[in-house]
């Protein structure tokens, strides 16, 4: 046995420590990434090996909100991806305005950039008062900065030119209020928002949706909570229910390949369908 | 020491990569019995055409790495722009959109340190030319777990930082001038075949005493 196979079972030991003590899953995370994070939080507070490191995790609460930021990715921008925006506008916004109310539900939500990029589209589209959007994500302190909604000004230029690509056509500085170098979104984006804690890798589904958005969350998880959390998002549509998922992930391989059926292909946006039918 | 059995090439290249990425892979014949897995570094928001140009230089089968996608010998895989790319114990792929790493995403680092999770002592990593100095930290993690390390010369390459800071970050076994790289690749591959033929296959013991 050598010193990777080592650091494997190590590794293993720390995410059940995390788990049994602050309840935070990570155990079905997809390895390589949390391994590579893990071992860049070694070398830089200078821990001899994992086993040295699950020490403070288990003892030092403020240890381990540090290393949980290290291990939950929390990179995200506004209208990520604008092309898939532009479908979302052009494909789904004309379908979901044939309901009197919607639900839509972020899920791993993160700081909130989508979620906001979301709530503009609703907005130009007429659909925004009669919606209730849910946004989610297990870590608490990036759902504070989502439900604060203050980016640095310095990313506005990016989220401006991503927001003209998704076929955004209003000035998009009326959506912030420039304040030093920060922006802060418009509270009439807020007013329909409500934001609070799920984790998808241990809780359940909390309501039926219209839509459901899930982007760059499945891809750092393994097959089996990718399914879990798959079966979450199946049981939470309706037949007709929308599901987005990122750009690079896909339901073709999963265990729920047959509950969907693809709306636009290269966006990753798929309607739920009545598997009733198909086994009968 | 090297360990010579090898089962998997990395490659990392940045500024005037794709003509580099070109010379190599076309000196390999159809039948190279490894993979081969990429990180060039790409505008965010580029498409997927590096694969098929690359394809359309080389006699070997090139695609886009998936996500969870296993990786099959003598497949040319490029890791997907704006995200970085991961290898997994059982040698599949993994994605990530976690921050740029030295300015970089996809980074070569990411893929050379992860790439040690499912090849160990068993690859060759090469860098090409770049302007950066991504790669450094992981040819010098790959040297460290017993790989082989190949550097194109620092004079051969369009930008010199990235094979410069490679040669600085470790020993690397082998610095060579573009036009050589794929051929002697060939000849380090098709060694470590014939002398996994040659003598009856040692299988080492999971548990050393």
């Amino acid at each position: 046995m050598d010193d990777i196979d080592t650091q494997n079972i190590e590794l293993q030991l720390l995410l059940q420590a995390i788990y049994l003590k602050y309840g935070y899953d990570f155990r079905n995370y997809a390895k390589a990434s949390i391994k590579r994070r893990v071992q860049h939080r070694l070398t830089k507070d200078g821990f001899e090996s994992i086993s040295a490191m699950q020490n403070k995790v288990l003892y030092e609460v403020s240890f381990f909100e540090t290393l949980l930021l290290d291990l939950s990715i929390n990179v995200t921008e506004m209208f990520r991806d604008p092309k898939f925006y532009l479908a979302l506008r052009k494909v789904i916004i004309p379908h979901l305005k044939k309901y009197p109310f919607l639900k839509i539900w972020h899920a791993g939500c993160s700081s909130g950039e989508e979620v906001y990029s979301m709530a503009i589209i609703l907005k130009e589209e007429g659909l925004y008062d009669r919606t209730q959007i849910y946004a989610t994500d297990m870590n608490e302190i990036v759902l504070k900065q989502a439900k604060n909604g203050i980016f640095n000004i310095s990313r506005l230029k990016q989220y401006t030119a991503n927001y003209q690509k998704a076929g955004g056509q209003e000035s998009f500085s009326d959506y912030y209020i420039a304040h030093y170098d920060h922006a802060v979104m418009s509270k009439s984006l807020k007013e329909n928002i409500l934001f609070s804690d799920h984790n998808l890798a241990t809780d359940g589904v909390f309501g039926e949706m219209n839509l459901i958005m899930c982007r760059n969350v499945l891809i750092y998880f393994n097959r089996d909570l990718q399914n879990r959390v798959l079966g979450l998002f199946s049981d939470s549509l309706p037949n007709d229910g929308t599901l987005c998922l990122g750009s690079k992930e896909s339901i073709r391989f999963s265990a729920f390949s047959n509950s969907f059926e693809d709306i636009v292909r290269e966006e990753k946006i798929y309607r739920k369908i009545n598997t009733d039918k198909l086994t009968k | 020491m090297n360990n010579t059995e090898f089962e998997a090439i990395v490659i990392g290249s940045s500024a005037g990569g794709i003509k580099a990425l070109s010379s190599v892979l076309s000196a390999l014949p159809s039948d190279f019995p490894l993979p081969i897995i990429i990180v060039q570094h790409l505008h965010p928001q580029s498409d997927s055409y590096l694969a098929k140009i690359l394809e359309s230089k080389s006699k070997l089968k090139v695609k886009q790495a998936d996500e969870k996608e296993t990786i099959a010998d003598g497949m040319v895989y490029i890791a997907p722009p704006n995200y970085h790319l991961l290898i997994e114990d059982d040698r599949s792929f993994s994605l990530s959109i976690e921050g740029p790493v030295n300015f970089a995403r996809p980074s070569i680092d990411v893929l050379f340190e992860t790439a040690i999770y499912g090849y160990r002592d068993k690859i060759i990593a090469i860098i090409l030319t770049g302007a950066n100095h991504d790669g450094g930290f992981g040819v010098k993690k790959i040297k460290q777990s017993g790989g082989y390390i190949i550097v194109q010369t620092p004079e051969s390459a369009e930008a010199d930082a990235m094979p410069k800071a490679a040669i600085a970050a470790t020993d690397v076994d082998k610095i060579l001038p573009l036009e050589q790289i794929g051929q002697f690749l060939l000849q380090l591959v098709n060694s470590s075949i014939k002398k996994r033929f040659a003598k009856p296959r040692y299988q080492p013991g999971r548990f050393s005493h």
